[in-house]
């Protein structure tokens, strides 16, 4: 299990390298900068710029520079756009709100999802079920940019009950609109597999044995066939992180809730290079540490897998 | 009922009938198309699309604008002159800037759809290639294949896109570029397994041992086999890059103005909606929610018809 998580962290190590690299190349090989404007910069000016930030070194230098001052210094860099303002500052202001809407999210997705899952696979073909199917359909068809503005159209415009954005330090009225447009097309998904699992675990032959020996119904549930049947939900968790995580740059310019979504396409506009880097870090970083956690969890609960990692 | 089967039976030409079946083709193929022909959601969503196809190609046809001409008449009145009018031949109304919206809307069409029904197939095509070729091969090759897999999907393909788009020309082109390059997994691991599985079995070593080359018998002798994941996983994929694409118009960093996506005009029509002008959102909406209820519905008639499993 250490062996498994250790090797596991091993393998970001050059996954973030690649993406570093990748990106640092791939922004530098376009024409145009973030110091290219409509009235060009005097030369001399342009030469001094470009010295302040190092920019006038070659390429492997300056990228051996940024990496050299994440790994010494935990060092990202000054925003190129932002005057006087560090990557550090950015992700600090706006990597909060995101994860808070985000963790409301995923409360969502999991319990409105899990027991929905459960009760359609319970009454099988029944009016939950064909409830569910009709969200999945839905959900597949309304994606969070096209949820997002239904949303704000109903709880804003026609009812007045919700803020239509903004983010005013995390108050609850501005965070409903957020995690649901973030989590429902996930929400549903989760609900699928859950009922799917669920109608298999259901047609096993030890859960004909619980109800042979006559056990209630409500036993044989809860106690028996519940946690085989999250399983699949559990591995599913880690997918559905990293989609959410995508899903959240959407969110953030939508909804203008002041997350680093935001930061991310302001930066792709105005060619802040490292505020684009750092904030690709963070998002890969997250995806992984999400997707680590779920698969342990995973091999904590289901006895076979964790078998198999040693 | 018994009756009926015992007269059928026992009719003149039911020899002849029967012959006759079992002569026409019952390839797999046939067999499929007769399964999807059944699937009544499928066949009027098949329908549905062409409708929109149609759309894309000729709605142009019946406009009275063009699809950048800005109508002065109705700039500044937007909110009360602009809406949908049969008068002033602005079916669907027009947009923030006075343009006609269902000219806008045709443009729209016709690039997601395009974005859709060209980068989807290629990158599954990419994708299966791959799969085929390291599940053909396996060893380090295989590694090689499934180590990029693994790194390429944890990175959230956003960062990418949104780079990508910013930095490089905004031209439909580089946008069926970026969504290939973003896509290149898709199907994959599915096609690797298959032809894993397949690659054992007696006619491709019957193949082999005819003396054809590696990359003839993929191509001649297994392709044709795993053909039909192929096709299920690009229904899948077609709806997931328009959805693609139209995200990342959305964000503002899609197709160049004056050409315009779905996904510009949601979110045009989105920023617009709290001055009252619904219609400029209704409508992308409406044509965007259409396309993808149809491909849905076909994708699922398409994995029923040709999913051994789902029989």
């Amino acid at each position: 299990m250490l062996n498994y998580t250790l090797r596991r962290l091993l393998m970001v190590i050059p996954t973030l390298l690649i993406l570093v690299i990748f990106a640092f190349y791939l922004m530098r090989l376009a024409p145009g900068g973030p110091f290219t404007s409509e009235r060009p910069l005097p030369p001399a000016v342009m030469a001094n710029v470009l010295e302040r930030y190092g920019m006038d070194e070659p390429l492997y230098v300056q990228l051996w520079t940024y990496i050299k001052n994440i790994i010494c210094c935990f060092d990202f860099g000054p925003s190129f756009a932002q005057k006087d303002r560090t990557v550090n500052d950015v992700i600090a202001q706006g990597f909060p709100v995101t994860l808070t809407y985000g963790f409301w999210s995923a409360v969502f997705v999991l319990a409105l999802g899990v027991p929905l899952g459960i009760i359609a696979a319970l009454r099988h073909n029944g009016f939950w079920d064909y409830t569910m199917t009709g969200l999945a359909i839905f959900s597949q068809i309304f994606p969070n940019f096209v949820l997002a503005p239904l949303l704000v159209l109903l709880f804003t415009l026609s009812w007045g009950l919700l803020p239509g954005g903004g983010w005013n330090g995390g108050q609850w009225q501005y965070i409903v609109m957020p995690a649901i447009a973030l989590g429902t097309s996930y929400m549903a998904s989760v609900a699928r597999l859950t009922r799917g699992s669920m109608l298999e675990v259901l047609g096993s032959p030890y859960i004909r044995t619980a109800r042979a020996k006559g056990l209630p119904e409500r036993t044989i549930i809860l106690r028996h066939a519940l946690k085989p049947a999250l399983l699949p939900t559990l591995t599913y968790m880690g997918p559905v992180f990293v989609y959410m995580i995508t899903g959240s740059v959407f969110v953030d310019v939508f909804f203008s809730t002041g997350g680093i979504g935001q930061d991310f396409i302001d930066g792709a506009y105005s060619r802040d290079y490292s505020i684009l880097l750092g904030l690709a870090i963070l998002y890969a970083v997250l995806t992984f540490a999400l997707t680590l956690a779920v698969d342990l969890l995973y091999a904590w609960i289901d006895p076979k897998v964790r078998a198999g990692l040693s | 009922m018994i009756g009926a089967v015992k007269r059928r039976l026992n009719s003149a030409n039911f020899a002849d009938e029967r012959a006759g079946e079992m002569v026409a083709s019952r390839s797999f193929w046939a067999d499929a198309g007769r399964r999807f022909l059944r699937n009544r959601m499928a066949v009027f969503s098949v329908g549905m699309l062409s409708v929109l196809v149609l759309f894309a190609i000729f709605g142009n046809l019946f406009s009275r604008w063009s699809f950048e001409e800005i109508d002065w008449n109705v700039l500044g009145r937007i909110k009360q002159d602009g809406g949908p009018s049969l008068e002033n031949g602005h079916w669907f109304g027009v947009d923030e800037l006075g343009r006609d919206l269902y000219a806008r809307v045709v443009q729209g069409t016709r690039t997601s759809l395009l974005v859709g029904f060209i980068a989807g197939p290629v990158s599954v095509i990419l994708g299966a290639t791959l799969g085929a070729l390291s599940g053909y091969y396996g060893g380090r090759f295989d590694r090689t294949v499934l180590g990029a897999y693994t790194i390429w999907l944890a990175i959230p393909y956003i960062i990418f896109f949104v780079v990508w788009q910013a930095f490089f020309g905004r031209s439909m082109s580089q946008m069926i570029l970026v969504i290939i390059l973003v896509n290149w997994t898709a199907g994959l691991l599915i096609v690797r397994g298959q032809v894993m599985m397949l690659k054992n079995r007696e006619f491709v070593d019957a193949a082999r041992m005819l003396g054809m080359s590696d990359l003839a018998i993929i191509f001649r002798h297994l392709a044709p086999n795993v053909l039909w994941v192929v096709v299920i996983y690009t229904s899948l994929v077609i709806p997931e890059v328009i959805m693609m694409e139209s995200l990342v118009s959305f964000l503002g960093v899609g197709i160049q103005e004056p050409n315009t996506s779905l996904g510009a005009l949601l979110s045009e029509g989105a920023s617009t909606m709290t001055f009252g002008t619904l219609w400029q959102l209704g409508f992308p909406a409406a044509i965007f929610v259409l396309a993808q209820v149809s491909l849905f519905y076909i994708g699922d008639g398409l994995r029923d018809a040709l999913d051994p499993k789902e029989r």
